[in-house]
């Protein structure tokens, strides 16, 4: 980046002076101060909520009484299930279309694409009342795949697959076919694996969504055996059940904590998939 | 034989398009045209078939003084958390783009609220605002000052709620625009620099309408989150006190499955639906006009 050809310029440019030093480093603790206090409430004793105190004791007891106190185990598997099960589905429904889009001669192409589109506005939550008498008629009230299914053929997956597939030369096509390959195997031999960066933005963005997602799941579920972690954790620290507030926040660090690590963990990748993602 | 060719391509295409086109029927497109159907009927009684009574639905609904008070709300709750989670975002932008000691860890702390669920932001935020033990209060007794019911008191309930979603959003449009200053050719500041600009005048006569395209994508994606997100209502207000924070997405869904009006619910739908029109048209006219002169 940095190709100067001024000896004088990259220091004194962009070095910021000492006030906005001082202002980028004052947001950021503002910014974080609400997920550190969050940590501070849950590994100490309810006492010590408004008591900072370098020597208050730790305890991991707001942890345990969180995971006793609500099914959190199956709220988790449920998750686990819905993200994996909504994005491996997106992937095969979102490939398929984007593929025709991109190299059939489909007619009417174009305006079955806006059609597409309309789908970036009119989300499945938009339309809960309608979506929930839908989901009922087929009978995927309370299941897994009732809260994944409307989300399935992403207009957003769908777009960015095509966008990514229109870039592939033909050739690789054209010498794909010479070999003897059919319509599907090229799009699994020379057009999947061409666009792997691009499953991997769509996938952590659409993980997030999914692990995050909130008022479609508490509409469409009304057990223990199918809601997620999100729903859970809204029924457990809905203010009138009373729990003590150092297990709901132990209860709020367990539900956020495995995407956390991987953003953590992973922080560019994350951070470039949302770019990628969202430059449309 | 060519022809036949191009007919089996279409044909195949089609088969393609198959199974999203059978979702987005199900769940996108059938679900809008029944919903402006609902909104023109009334249910009949005792199985009596449901009544067309035109706009009749939506009449009532304009002499709701409660729809008018969530209507309001949804705006200023827009007015609230749009202009301002942008201001800070390309505000927050400009800060880590500039050489910054441990600019890894601030851009993170900006960027953290993104990946949280609103639900445990919400709950993470309660601890602030709650009457007798939260912190906000406690800090403001402990210099002295009576507390401030911020969830309690319509006058301060909603601009709470604006808070903490400005907080969740704007490291999410930090990193578009972070993105977009990373594209400025340095020349342009060397230039600047040798003309002797100053840097107010640069970032106004330069940097700004460069990011001109960032700041419109950035501004429909937060148009639409202020009416698609009403997940932190359902922790911090339910949308009280009276109504004070209510938004229109969560009037559905109190008229929907707790008063179990479903017309009332599709006829606020509609409402919805229009504004997402608007907000779409935005998109498709000015955006993908402008964004390119770059």
């Amino acid at each position: 980046m940095s190709t100067s050809s001024f000896p004088v310029s990259p220091r004194r440019t962009l070095a910021l002076p000492r006030l906005e030093t001082l202002a980028a480093w004052l947001l950021a603790v503002i910014w974080i101060f609400p997920l550190l206090y969050a940590v501070w409430a849950a590994i100490h004793p309810p006492a010590y909520m408004v008591r900072f105190d370098l020597l208050a004791p730790l305890t991991l007891d707001n942890f345990t009484n969180a995971w006793a106190q609500a099914p959190f185990a199956r709220d988790y598997l449920n998750t686990f299930a819905l993200v994996t099960g909504v994005v491996l589905a997106q992937f095969v429904v979102c490939t398929l279309a984007a593929f025709a889009f991109a190299r059939f001669p489909i007619p009417g192409k174009n305006l079955l694409f806006m059609l597409v589109l309309i789908q970036l506005f009119v989300f499945p939550e938009v339309l809960i009342v309608e979506n929930y008498r839908i989901a009922s008629e087929l009978g995927l009230i309370n299941t897994i795949t009732g809260i994944g299914l409307p989300y399935v053929a992403s207009a957003f997956g769908i777009f960015l697959l095509r966008q990514t597939f229109k870039t592939i030369p033909r050739e690789l096509e054209d010498a794909a076919r010479i070999e003897g390959c059919g319509w599907l195997e090229i799009l699994w031999k020379v057009y999947v694996p061409l666009a792997k960066p691009t499953y991997l933005a769509y996938g952590l963005v659409s993980i997030s969504h999914h692990w995050n997602n909130f008022l479609w799941p508490l509409v469409v579920t009304n057990s223990v055996e199918s809601r997620p972690l999100t729903v859970g954790l809204g029924v457990f620290s809905a203010p009138e059940t009373g729990v003590n507030w150092a297990t709901v926040s132990a209860a709020t660090l367990l539900s956020i904590a495995p995407l956390l690590v991987a953003f953590l963990l992973f922080q560019r990748q994350f951070v470039q998939s949302f770019l990628r993602a969202g430059i449309r | 034989m060519n022809l036949n060719a191009h007919r089996t391509m279409q044909l195949y295409g089609a088969l393609l398009l198959l199974p999203a086109a059978l979702l987005l029927t199900a769940f996108a497109y059938l679900p809008t045209v029944t919903t402006v159907i609902n909104s023109l009927f009334l249910p009949g009684f005792r199985g009596e078939p449901a009544a067309f009574v035109g706009l009749d639905n939506y009449r009532v609904l304009m002499d709701d003084p409660t729809f008018w008070k969530v209507a309001r709300n949804n705006l200023l709750y827009a007015l609230g958390t749009v202009p301002t989670s942008m201001a800070l975002a390309l505000g927050m932008a400009l800060l880590v783009n500039a050489r910054l000691p441990g600019r890894g860890l601030v851009r993170m702390a900006y960027f953290t609220p993104t990946i949280l669920p609103m639900i445990a932001a919400a709950n993470i935020w309660m601890f602030f605002y709650a009457p007798q033990i939260g912190l906000f209060n406690k800090l403001l007794g402990a210099l002295g000052f009576a507390g401030v019911n911020w969830l309690g008191d319509p006058g301060v309930a909603l601009g709470s709620v604006i808070v903490m979603s400005v907080w969740k959003e704007a490291g999410f449009f930090m990193i578009f625009y972070l993105a977009a200053l990373q594209a400025i050719p340095p020349e342009l500041k060397e230039a600047a620099d040798l003309e002797g600009t100053s840097r107010r005048s640069f970032f106004w006569r330069v940097t700004f309408p460069l990011l001109m395209p960032t700041t419109l994508f950035v501004l429909i994606n937060a148009l639409i989150n202020a009416v698609r997100v009403v997940d932190h209502l359902f922790i911090l207000t339910k949308g009280g006190p009276n109504n004070a924070t209510n938004l229109l997405l969560y009037y559905v869904y109190e008229n929907a499955f707790s008063f179990f009006d479903r017309t009332m619910a599709a006829t606020i739908t509609v409402v919805i639906l229009l504004v997402l029109a608007v907000v779409a048209t935005l998109k498709f006219t000015i955006l993908d006009r402008r964004t390119h002169y770059q």
